[in-house]
């Protein structure tokens, strides 16, 4: 890449084409979708410059597509995106000292996979020594996804428009939430939760304003807390240095993240809690 | 499975989710100094927001419509079930994702 960019914002650059494997069918996805439940190419990819949280366009795209009532579309948005509360929490002293318009900016662009790549980087600075240059690191990364995203969802809702119904490119929204859905599986509280939310989803699944939905989700929650306090899951106690493990692994380019943000250390990396992107 | 709503329904969405979401990454790095961590038991339970939502978003999509070996072995749930085969040995989207089509296509053609 061209040396007039800063050295911290090439290595962004750098650390996040090996993730790109994962995010670009996502992305093509996230195209083909919008375009099969009936949105026009514009709010398809409005969504992902607006939104730009996979799996949280995934859940608005499926859901519209069966009229769901529109404050449920919503609220299951919010719901998929809480887990950046936590992302945002850990990285936001490394942010401290920007101003208030490039914090936003940084903020807009918050990812599962910047998150973890970057707060790998500013955490590993204070073992070697080193000072990345905020938040040009950062915005390597979190600006490559960006772009990628942006570009996918465009190729995605072309191709989507082009190609006969008989693929049944939809179908493909339900296997990437299954994609993130098993990584997310990893211990029994989140299998419990992940059996009860779809016990009663499905129990509910003809109920108006997606109540199934919802309290399956809600109910979900409620009963990993309480496998989770039974003792069941074997937890790791959290230490609190602040650092989320490796965060990385390199391999797949959606659940990479730890979103254990605070606790580091108590799994493996593999097994990450995901939360797509 | 096209959706009836109309272009100002769609947008509201897109927006209204939009800034919820900006809200949701911007909130702790601008409010850093106020308040630094998410409360304890909020942290407890989005550890199982993902698992449960996804969950509840995606199992309804492969239940099968009645009780007959036909609906059980729909092209659906034969590819569904391949995906979460790959999901699980791969933990990869573009390998669930191949396995679920190739499942749901072979699953038409055989069935």
């Amino acid at each position: 890449m061209d040396s007039r960019f800063p050295p911290d914002l090439r290595a962004g650059v750098r650390d996040t084409l090996p993730l790109l494997l994962g995010i670009v069918p996502f992305a093509l996805v996230a195209g083909v979708a919008g375009v099969e439940a009936g949105l026009t190419p514009l709010q398809t990819a409005g969504l992902s410059v607006v939104v730009f949280a996979g799996a949280s366009q995934l859940a608005a795209i499926e859901l519209l597509g069966q009229d769901a009532a529109l404050g449920v579309v919503v609220l299951t948005v919010v719901v998929v995106n809480l887990r950046m509360l936590m992302y945002s929490a850990s990285i936001a002293p490394y942010f401290r000292d920007l101003s208030a318009r490039v914090r936003a900016g940084c903020a807009y662009l918050l990812t599962d996979q910047a998150y973890a790549l970057a707060l790998a980087r500013y955490a590993s600075d204070r073992d070697r020594e080193g000072t990345t240059r905020r938040p040009y690191y950062y915005l390597g990364v979190a600006l490559t996804l960006w772009v990628v995203w942006q570009v996918g969802t465009v190729v995605g809702v072309v191709f989507g428009a082009a190609v006969p119904d008989g693929w049944r490119l939809g179908f493909a929204v339900p296997l990437v939430f299954l994609a993130l859905l098993v990584p997310a599986v990893s211990d029994a509280p989140s299998l419990a939760a992940a059996l009860v939310a779809a016990a009663v989803a499905v129990a509910g699944a003809g109920l108006p304003f997606n109540a199934g939905l919802i309290v399956g989700a809600v109910g979900g929650v409620a009963t990993g807390i309480a496998v989770d306090e039974a003792g069941l899951g074997a937890a790791g106690e959290g230490d609190d240095d602040g650092i989320g493990g490796d965060g990385v692994d390199g391999n797949d380019g959606v659940d990479s993240d730890d979103t254990d943000a605070d606790g580091g250390g108590d799994h493996d990396g593999q097994s990450d809690r995901a939360g797509g992107r | 499975m096209a959706t009836s709503y109309g272009p100002l329904s769609v947008w509201a969405v897109i927006v209204a989710g939009g800034l919820a979401t900006f809200a949701i990454r911007l909130s702790f790095i601008h409010l850093f100094g106020r308040v630094d961590e998410v409360p304890g038991w909020l942290e407890r339970a989005l550890v199982y927001v993902p698992a449960a939502v996804l969950a509840a978003l995606v199992v309804p999509d492969f239940t099968p419509a009645g009780a007959t070996i036909g609906a059980l072995v729909s092209p659906e749930i034969v590819g569904g079930a391949a995906a979460v085969a790959a999901a699980w040995q791969t933990e990869d989207v573009l390998w669930t994702v191949a396995a679920g089509m190739a499942g749901l296509h072979l699953a038409r053609f055989l069935l």
